[in-house]
């Protein structure tokens, strides 16, 4: 599979590249080519997946450069079903995109899209520090042009908001890697987790400073309270479809904190000890809180979703807090499905507020094709409050089971939101479906929308697949898990340059 | 030369996030600029500060580390073309709204 890591970071930015070159004046060849990239990238990601399950870690060395010296990408299991996540979710978003017709509403969606996928699949694939922060800022730069996408005033405003909350988080992610590199010579994951434990205990205290700033950048990411001022205005205002598609970018924070985390800063490090599970356990529970207050409180739909998406952070961050094996397995779990979630509720608010001349939690006149649509929103949110039958009853089981003997903080927080979030959801969909359907007005003629339908309708299948298959994902996701917690295969790859033949 | 460089830091540091709580976008856009500029030298100096040593491998000479200026190099592109996305969008922002506040408009 040498080669083939590094397709899913190279193949969106030609793809792209090409697009802004040669496709720029045919939406129609845009949208093929960005589906075919899209399709290709699937195809990639599962060769991947499978690979990483079989023949474990795998390196590849960006130039032939060896690895504490070079940039190296490493495959493993986590990041296989990263990449596969990131791109099983954007074919629904793209044909959501094309078919409710999002993506002609201004310039450029396509290769702005190609190059968010490029700079997410790169953060899950990268083993190198550095080349984690610059593939922070290639995504970050592609959202903030998704975001403001066929942009309105409170669009574009909302944007700059939310570039300046990631500026200041990028500074701090400089300071923090900065600060490692003064104290350990190296940015090289592998060669870190390496390197901490031998440190003076003269150079803890930096370290310690320098986790802490990592994990409040990952924070960020993640939209962990304090840090989720950025989500609900941004979320709440860019086009669904992009909505719908940043609901990754949030797990792009999960992710790196359980790398980081179970990796370089593990419970078992002098440095830092149980630092880190410390700091994120009450974040996410205040996170988990918040957003469930917020699904309360919201007066628009975006919002509301949006505040869902704060809340199914904070239970996902709930279960990477612990760093034992049996909690990150369920955290994966919830991670796969709260993404597509969070992503099928998103689309079904967009197919609701562009039926309606806003997206106000009010009676108004009937929408078109409300009752379909108003299906969908009750699966959806079904999904997103984790009720059953849906995985995210699944998901929240694990995570309570996991963390069976904090029941009296965890069990609490994650039971009464979910009370908070049914309320929360219910009362929205019976204003917007049940309520509209007794004021005065004709339902309009139905707009035929088949391939944002379809893509929807895809996003559920896949909640559905994911809690049919329950059985088997978990057992894949515990020894996805207990990889991270054996980090010695993952060290061993990023040295495999050594004993190659073609080494210098 | 440590205690320059420190308290160099510090001050744009400072006026960095001074500048950044202000309520309208171009003090924003000059805070940002503040902090990452205060970045940059903190970067540079985690290679240890060395005066008249060349970054290059020679025989015999002393050398100052390499990574750190290539790191900042990377840094300072990144952030300098952060600064241009937030200016237009900021100018956008403006264009559109009639003013540069970077408050909402108190609408949900």
């Amino acid at each position: 599979m040498t080669h083939w890591i590094i397709a899913p970071v190279v193949l969106p930015a030609l793809v792209a590249a090409l697009m802004v070159v040669a496709l720029r004046h045919s939406l129609a060849l845009q949208r093929a080519a960005s589906i075919v990239s899209i399709l290709a990238l699937n195809a990639i990601a599962v060769a991947l997946l499978a690979s990483a399950t079989q023949t474990g870690p795998e390196a590849y060395f960006l130039g032939n450069w060896p690895a504490p010296f070079g940039i190296v990408l490493v495959l493993d299991r986590l990041s296989a079903m990263m990449v596969l996540l990131l791109t099983g979710l954007a074919l629904p978003v793209v044909l959501y995109a094309v078919g409710s017709g999002w993506d002609a509403k201004g310039a450029h969606f396509h290769p702005l899209l190609q190059f968010l996928l490029m700079g997410i699949a790169g953060a899950f694939l990268t083993g190198d520090a550095f080349n984690l922060f610059v593939f922070f800022e290639v995504l970050l730069i592609a959202s903030y042009g998704l975001m403001i996408h066929g942009g309105t005033r409170d669009r574009t405003r909302a944007g700059i908001q939310y570039v300046a909350f990631n500026l200041v988080g990028s500074s701090l992610f400089l300071i923090a890697l900065a600060t490692i590199y003064a104290v350990t010579g190296t940015l090289n994951m592998a060669d870190l987790a390496e390197k901490l434990p031998t440190l003076p205990d003269g150079d803890a205290a930096l370290i310690r400073v320098a986790a802490v700033m990592l994990i409040m950048v990952f924070a960020i990411k993640g939209a962990l309270v304090p840090l989720q001022f950025w989500l609900p205005g941004t979320y709440a205002n860019a086009p669904g479809v992009v909505a719908s598609m940043f609901a990754v970018m949030t797990k792009v924070g999960a992710y790196a904190t359980l790398r980081f985390g179970t990796l370089i800063f593990p419970t078992t490090l002098p440095a830092t000890g149980p630092l880190v599970a410390e700091m994120l356990l009450p974040a996410a529970l205040l996170t988990l809180a918040i957003g469930a207050i917020g699904i309360l409180g919201a007066t628009t739909l975006p919002r509301l979703v949006a505040m869902a998406a704060i809340a199914s952070m904070g239970t996902a961050f709930i279960a990477i807090a612990a760093f034992t094996p049996a909690t990150t397995s369920a955290a994966l779990y919830y991670i796969l499905h709260s993404t597509l979630a969070t992503a099928a509720l998103f689309l079904v608010a967009d197919l609701v507020t562009r039926r309606r001349t806003d997206g106000m939690l009010t009676a108004q006149s009937p929408i078109a094709q409300s009752g379909l649509i108003g299906a969908l929103f009750m699966v959806a949110a079904i999904a997103i409050a984790g009720m059953p039958p849906l995985s995210g009853f699944i998901g929240k089981l694990l995570i309570l089971d996991a963390w069976r003997d904090h029941a009296a903080t965890v069990w609490t927080a994650i039971l009464v939101s979910t009370f908070l979030t049914i309320l929360g959801l219910s009362r929205a969909g019976s204003t917007l479906f049940w309520k509209s359907q007794a004021t005065a007005g004709d339902a309009p003629k139905p707009k035929p929308e088949p391939l944002a339908f379809a893509a929807v309708f895809a996003l559920l299948a896949g909640l559905a697949a994911l809690t049919i298959l329950a059985g088997p994902v978990t057992r894949w996701l515990d020894a996805t898990a207990a990889s991270l917690y054996d980090p010695a295969p993952y060290i061993a790859a990023t040295k495999l340059y050594q004993d190659r033949a073609d080494a210098p | 030369m440590e205690l320059l460089v420190a308290s160099a830091i510090g001050l744009l540091t400072a006026v960095g996030i001074y500048l950044m709580l202000r309520l309208r976008t171009f003090p924003v856009i000059l805070g940002l600029t503040f902090l990452s500029y205060a970045v940059n030298v903190f970067i540079f100096a985690a290679g240890r500060l060395a005066v008249n040593q060349p970054p290059i491998i020679a025989k015999g000479a002393t050398y100052a580390d390499p990574l750190p200026q290539a790191l900042v190099l990377t840094a300072i592109v990144i952030s300098f073309g952060m600064t241009a996305v937030i200016v237009i969008m900021s100018l956008g922002g403006y264009l559109e709204s009639g003013h540069d506040k970077v408050d909402m408009d108190g609408k949900p």
